[in-house]
């Protein structure tokens, strides 16, 4: 005798959703069908008790490789409704007991959720990352060897690292300035911002300091105009490494209950 | 300076090949997104917690690999 599943829920959709092909196999292996309630549809699948329940949650979310795959199936059926309909995504594991418990979620915050899927309708998000571009001739510190040979190895190696040290408190200086410029030329693009804490180098992934980690929600007819303004920014602030990731559903601009703007 | 590139990479979330840096997922899936919590699942502060020890994690794991950067002076370079 198999235990009842829990029900994961992916995002809210608007009623129309319900004709979403389900079958599309999402987190924990389960398929992916809609449920509807109030006039809304929740984009739902069944999940094992055994691997997420509330222990087993607790515990499978602090294991990196679990963690990865259930965020990536998770993202990838928010994506694929996404792209047909404007979607309120919910945070990772937002699990119900039941079908019932579920659809008196979509009861409960009808009206809040309503108001979500009508601002974000035509719009999507885009991550923007800036990093401090430390070029190597600059964080090399490459002034010649001449100068007082006396002084010693010891002694020129403290004045090449002093060098290296000021050239990259200047980049950073330099980079933070341009961060902001970045930041003030793109929010006035977007329809919303949203600054993340920057991503420290290990976690990031990258050799240079993050100066910006925004998330900016753009009209899907401004989504070229955003681009290129990017590209722009990347060539006219040099000392900015610039990334843009997206179009992403607005995972960034739900709030705690579905409606808050991020300003 | 001159010949530096204009360093934007993009990429769609959707397209495959590129995937979707894990870091930047969890920054949504975790921190954004909707936070209603379902009947069985953690509340809303147990969940910051795993983020937060979450990337404590990630952090020492890639400490150990990468051992020392200059990352260090970067930190609070003042």
């Amino acid at each position: 005798m198999t235990e009842n599943p829990c029900v994961w829920v992916y995002a809210v959709a608007d009623d129309a959703a319900s004709a979403f092909t389900a079958g599309s196999i999402g987190v924990g292996g389960g398929a992916v069908r809609p449920l509807s309630a109030a006039g809304l549809t929740a984009i739902v699948g069944g999940v094992a008790r055994s691997e997420f329940g509330e222990a087993a949650l607790r515990q499978n979310l602090e294991d990196l490789e679990w963690l990865e795959r259930t965020a990536r199936a998770h993202h990838e059926v928010i994506e694929t409704v996404a792209r047909e309909r404007p979607v309120v995504p919910m945070r990772l594991a937002t699990v119900y007991s039941s079908d019932e418990a579920a659809a008196g979620m979509l009861r409960e915050r009808a009206a809040d959720l309503r108001q979500a899927l009508i601002r974000l309708g035509g719009r999507s998000e885009w991550g923007v990352k800036a990093y401090v571009a430390i070029s190597d001739d600059r964080a090399d510190g490459q002034q010649p060897e001449t100068a007082d040979p006396s002084a010693g190895p010891g002694a020129a190696y403290l004045r090449r690292r002093r060098a290296q040290l000021a050239a990259h408190r200047d980049a950073r200086q330099e980079a933070m300035a341009s961060a902001q410029a970045v930041h003030a030329e793109l929010d006035r693009l977007s329809a919303s911002a949203r600054l993340y804490p920057p991503q420290s180098p290990t976690i990031a992934d990258r050799s240079g300091s993050m100066a910006l980690n925004a998330a900016y929600l753009v009209g899907d007819d401004r989504a070229e105009e955003f681009e290129a303004a990017v590209t722009e920014l990347a060539a006219r602030h040099g000392a900015l490494q610039l990334t843009l990731t997206g179009p992403w559903p607005a995972y960034s601009f739900v709030g705690q209950d579905g409606t808050e703007d991020a300003r | 300076m001159s010949e530096a590139p204009t360093a934007i990479a993009t990429y769609h979330p959707a397209i495959r090949e590129e995937r979707v840096a894990l870091v930047d997922l969890l920054d949504r899936v975790l921190a954004g997104g909707v936070v209603i919590v379902g009947d069985v699942t953690l509340s809303i502060a147990d969940v910051d917690l795993v983020t937060v020890s979450l990337r404590a994690l990630v952090t020492s794991v890639s400490a150990l690999v990468e051992g020392m950067d200059d990352s260090r002076e970067d930190a609070d370079g003042r």
